[in-house]
Order: structure tokens, then sequence, then C-alpha cells
């Protein structure tokens, strides 16, 4: 039996490349042996059952009409309860949560599988590389480009991903959030291109198999690379804080 | 504003704008289009506004084709009206308007390329007689401009200037929106063939259907649908609202420079000209600012191509395949590319499967995880005009041990020598550029 990746409204949360999770997840899959099938399930047709669903970026309007699809449906919560694996990035992260703020302020309902809530930040966008050291010692650091105005916050049962090491993330120093098999995050780039870690971490949980290492050769040079400019991004504004504050 | 003789400070501030335009073009310290009218601004506030005054003037916008539609309206006009003052190398906001106005004569027609941003702005102030809107598509994810805001901004400037004229891509969702709010809008099929940012009504946040095909027109179910066309695109002729079809042999490739080419035919017609005349100068355009000419990159030829955007990088793959030059792939993410490439994981590159590859440009690690994904065999090769050499040679090796190559008589190998295609996202491509010699080929 192949192993179904949803990739889900890709017309409304496709904004920012994060299509590419999906591809990255079936290529994985089957370059171990593992048959898979990639659905691009558009807003317009019912969420077909899959074993992995993928939710992405999107513009605010196309956010909150995402939103009401999937609640209305109720079939993405009933995949969580049969045991399906979710990654959910950026706009996708914050309609996983119990609320978020739509773009005239408005507190809108999410579907309540992360125990998180995402208020308009106060400040600018938080833009730029994203650097995060995993919660879970088993995964290496994870790299990814954030790009987001809202300011996410963590109730008692949703455990954040990472700790942020360069960047912005949630907003409290934290980066994402864990529940079970789903995870939301921050990281565009997309996610699991810069991770293939992480990758492999939500194919082994989908599968229920140990998988082999594949040879990442140039997924390695590209994180050695962004993980670099990330730091090299953080130790500049360090300087100029500390030139700031001494002034 | 009526087209009398200029203030004494507007004078000055337009002499002003040509002598450090002319000292950064001797100092070659740039194109000599920005810092010129920087200063001229800055001496008179009102500079592009007095400098606009008494010219027929059209404004192009759109988030593909600005560059190269501004150059095609510039030479269809050119019969009826005259040399246009253009903004030729898309210096597109207003420092590069009043620059490319101070260098042409007074009451000259000016046909302007005008940033996305800018252009409701620029509606209200120059109150321009057309305005031609080609798309509006994602691009510079790491800049939030939602192409949906972007559209309603167009729409209420352009309510606001009943005299303009908009040309307007009816098979573009966003841009019919933007234009329905005008008095008389001329509504051309140029086509659209990216569709992803095209899904959401922006009347009713609703769906949009497509029909089958790329110019089978589109509907929402609260009843905003593509607008009756007034020109449309059929193959390789342009057919009018009376029927009349009118064949355009174009020198430049694609089809979405037959879509730039309908836009600007109509644009022409719009201010003046006639349309056998403007579609017969069109066709004679063979490269704008660069793009598709062949140049030598350190001893090799190369076909140089311009994509910023899914949208773009579709077209021209579509372009480049099928095909057997090698190819090679720029990118580069700096701030006037976005420094979010997640955007090429949108590209089909697959396409590129079975052609020798060369990823480059400051984030060509971020390409070649996205080639090795697509299963398409590449090279990485950071520098540029290393990454053409390379490039060059593969496809020189392909040539002399690849099928048929013993039977090819030995004159044959000059064919399989020809250019090697270069595709650079924005700085990719101005930078090798900057790095290649002309050679006319």
């Amino acid at each position: 039996m192949s192993l179904e990746i949803v990739v889900v409204h890709p017309d409304l949360l496709g904004t920012y490349g994060d299509g590419g999770n999906g591809v990255v997840l079936a290529q994985r899959a089957r370059w171990r042996g593992i048959a898979a099938e990639l659905v691009d399930a558009t807003s317009g047709v019912a969420l077909p059952t899959g074993d992995l669903y993928c939710l992405g970026g999107g513009e605010d309007a196309a956010q909150t009409a995402s939103a009401e699809r999937l609640r209305a449906e109720g079939a993405l919560e009933r995949a969580v309860g049969r045991g399906a694996v979710v990654l959910a990035v950026c706009a996708g992260y914050q309609i996983l949560g119990t609320s978020f703020a739509g773009s005239d302020g408005r507190v809108l309902s999410g579907l309540g599988l992360l125990d998180v809530r995402t208020v308009k930040g106060n400040g600018r966008r938080a833009v730029g590389e994203l650097l995060a050291e995993p919660a879970d010692g088993r995964l290496p650091l994870l790299t990814g480009f954030e790009n987001h105005g809202g300011l996410t916050i963590r109730g008692p049962d949703a455990a954040p991903l990472a700790e942020v090491a360069a960047g912005v993330g949630n907003g409290d120093g934290t980066e994402g959030a864990v529940f079970g098999r789903v995870i939301g995050t921050y990281l565009h780039g997309p996610a699991l291109a810069r991770n293939p870690a992480l990758a492999d971490l939500l194919l082994s949980w989908a599968t229920g198999r140990r998988l082999e290492p594949l040879e990442d050769a140039e997924e390695a040079a590209l994180r050695e690379e962004r993980i670099a400019a990330a730091r090299e991004r953080r130790s500049r504004h360090r300087v100029r804080y500390e030139l700031g504050s001494s002034s | 504003m009526s087209a009398g003789p200029l203030p004494v400070r507007t004078r000055a501030a337009v002499a002003a704008t040509r002598a450090v335009n002319g000292l950064s073009r001797r100092a070659r310290a740039g194109h000599g289009t920005v810092a010129g009218g920087r200063v001229g601004l800055a001496l008179d506030p009102l500079l592009l506004e007095r400098l606009a005054a008494g010219r027929l003037t059209a404004l192009v916008s759109g988030t593909n084709g600005k560059t190269t539609t501004t150059r095609l309206l510039a030479v269809a006009i050119e019969g009826a009206l005259g040399p246009a003052a253009i903004n030729a190398t898309g210096s597109n906001m207003p420092a590069g308007h009043v620059t490319a106005l101070a260098a042409a004569p007074q009451g000259a027609p000016a046909v302007l390329e005008v940033d996305e941003g800018y252009l409701p702005r620029l509606v209200a102030s120059l109150g321009p007689e057309v305005v031609v809107l080609l798309n509006l598509s994602r691009d510079q994810l790491d800049r939030t401009s939602e192409v949906r805001m972007v559209a309603s901004k167009w729409r209420r400037a352009l309510s606001a200037s009943p005299a303009t004229v908009p040309v307007a891509n009816a098979d573009d969702p966003l841009v019919a929106w933007a234009a329905s709010g005008a008095a008389n809008p001329v509504w051309v099929g140029a086509g659209l063939s990216w569709r992803e940012d095209a899904v959401g009504c922006p009347s009713c946040e609703g769906r949009i259907s497509f029909a089958a095909g790329e110019d089978g027109g589109w509907a929402c179910a609260c009843g905003f649908s593509r607008p009756p066309l007034d020109v449309r695109i059929d193959g390789d002729d342009v057919v009018l609202a009376d029927g009349r079809r009118l064949r355009v042999a174009l020198a430049l490739p694609g089809r979405f420079n037959r879509a730039n080419a309908v836009m600007a035919a109509a644009a022409a017609v719009a201010m003046g000209a006639g349309c056998e005349d403007a579609v017969r100068r069109i066709g004679e355009v063979d490269e704008v600012a660069g793009r598709f000419a062949v140049v030598g990159v350190a001893g090799c030829a190369a076909r140089v191509m311009l994509a910023k955007n899914p949208a773009g990088w579709r077209e021209l793959l579509d372009l480049v395949c099928p095909g057997e030059r090698p190819v090679v792939v720029g990118i580069n993410a700096r701030v006037a590319d976005g420094r979010d490439p997640s955007w090429l994981w949108d590209v089909p590159f697959e396409r590129l499967r079975g052609r020798t590859v060369v990823a480059t440009g400051e984030r060509c690690r971020d390409l070649a995880v996205r080639l090795h994904y697509a299963e398409v065999p590449h090279r990485t090769v950071r520098d540029e005009v290393a990454a053409v050499r390379a490039a060059w040679m593969a496809g020189r090796a392909t040539a002399a041990t690849g099928p048929g190559a013993r039977r090819a008589p030995p004159h044959a190998a000059a064919t399989a020598e020809g250019p090697v295609d270069f595709i650079g996202n924005y700085t990719a491509f101005t930078d090798l550029m900057a790095r290649a010699t002309r050679t006319g080929a």
C-alpha cells in the first residue's frame, strides 16, 4: 500500500513554496523503496484520506478561507484522530491552533489540533533566517526562513518544537509546537528541504519503520551555508544592540 | 497642469538631473537613471508632474512583462507619435521616470514602466491617458505586498481617474477586478498561464473557475466573470473586436512575449496609433534590455534570459524545453530578488530532466537541493561565468561523443556548439550581463 501524502489547499496555502514539503516527503519515501502518492488537495474538493498532511503559508484572506473550509469539513481532525501525521507551516500552523488573528484584527477559530493561539504582533513582521535548537535532542539544528506578523502563545498541552537560536519564531524564544504527531512551525525554505532529518522523523511516524539514512550531501551543503548565514546575522544584530545600548 | 514654459526651479532641477546622470554614466557608477532623478526631485518635488504635463502618457505595470511591453509600446507608437520618453532599463520608480522625461524633448509622448506599488499614486498625480495592466502574481515573498491588496489599490486609483483608459489583461481576474472600476477599459485576452494566485475571487472571496484551455475564460459564482474581449491573441494573430485579424511576426520568442505584444498593440491603438503599423513595428523588436540576446561569456556564447518569479520561470521553461542546449540556472536572493528563495519549489524544474544543467549564483545550493528532488542531474558552480563555461564545455563534449557525432560531417560541430541557455533571476541576470560582452550573434 502506498503512503498517501496530502498537500492541503495549495490554492490557498501555497504562497510561500511550502508545497515543496510534500515533494521532499514523497521523494525520500520513494528513494527508500516505499511507494508514495502525492496529492494536491485544493480547497474546492473534499479533503482526501491520507497518512501525512502538509499545510503551508498563505495570505490573510486565504488563511481565513482555508480555516473555515477545514473547520466545516472536520476531515483533518478525524485524520489526526486516526493517527495521521501533520506538518503545518506559518499560516497553516496558526490554523491548527485554537484561534488566530484575521487581517482586520478579528479573532478567528482554528482547528484546535495544537494548544496554541496566535495574536497580532505589535511591531514589525518577523522576516529573515530562523535558526532553532530542537527540544527533542534527536534532531539536529532546524534552519529556515520566517515571514510572519503573528505572535504565537503556547498553552500547557503544546510542547515547543525548538528553542530559537537566531530569529523570532513564536515570539517568546521558542519556535513551533508539537502535540502527538502534529507539528507546527514558522520555518519556510521549505522546512523539509532544509531539514531532511525532520522529514525523516515525519516519515518514520507515518510508516512505523526505522528508515535507513540517505546520502544528503546537497542538503548538508545548503544547511551549512544557511546556518552560518543565520549565525552571522544574529552576531551582527548583537553588535548593533550592544553599540546602541552603550550610547 | 498645463504645458507652458517650465518654472525656473523646474528648469534648474531638469539641468541637475541631466548633469548628475551624465556624471554617473561617465563614472560608470550606474546606468545613469536613478541618481539624477533623485537630485531633481529634491530640488523640485513636483518635477515629475511638471515634466509629464502636456504629454500623451501611458504607464505600464504588472508583475511580469513590464520592461518588454514598455519597449514594445514605445516602438509601436513611434510612427504615429514620434519617439517617446521611456525608462528603458527598468528603473520603474519616480527617480527613473524623472530621468526618462528630463532626457526627452518637451511634448514628446511618454511610455513609462511603473512598479506595481507606485502605480496608484502615479495615476493620481499624472492622470495618464492610458494605463497598461499586464498581470499580478506572487513576487518577492519576503516583501508582504499581497497581490490582492495591490489589485484593490489599482482599482481605487482607476475609479478616481475617469479620463484614464486602462488597457487590461481580461484573462487575469485580479487585473480585471482592478480595471472594472474604470469608465472605459479596453479588455485584452492576453492569456494567463500561472493561475495559482488567481483562484480566490477578488470580488467575493469565493472561488474562480477557469474554463479548460489557456484562453477559455473564467467566472465566479457571484457573477464576476471575464469581461467581453475587445482584442485577443489567437496563435500568431491579433484578433480585433470587429473580427479583423492581423498576423504578428514577432522576433521575440515565447507565449509571454505574444501576450506582451498584444497588450502593447492595444495600448498603441488607444494612444492613437494605427493597428497595422503598431503590429508591424512590434514584430521587429528582437531584444529588450539584453534579454534573449546572445552574449559572450569568457569565450562562450550564452542566450540570456531573466525570470523573477514562478510565473516567469514557468514561461521560460516552456520556451527552452524541449531542447538540447545545456542550461545554466542562476539564483541570487538579494533584496532586489526577494531574500527567500522558497519559490524555487513552485517552479517545475522537473522539465529539465535529460538536459545538461548547471546550478549557479549565490543561492546555487538551494537550487541544487531543488534539482536533486526534481531528479535533474546537475553540477553546482557558484561563479556564474565559470558555470557558463562548464555548461559550454559539457555541451561540446556531448556534441563530440554523443549519438550521431561520428556520422556528422566536420562542419556540423558548429551547430552543436550553439549558445548555452542562461536563465537567471534579477541580480543573477544583471551580474552575468555586467561580465558579458555583446556578440551581436
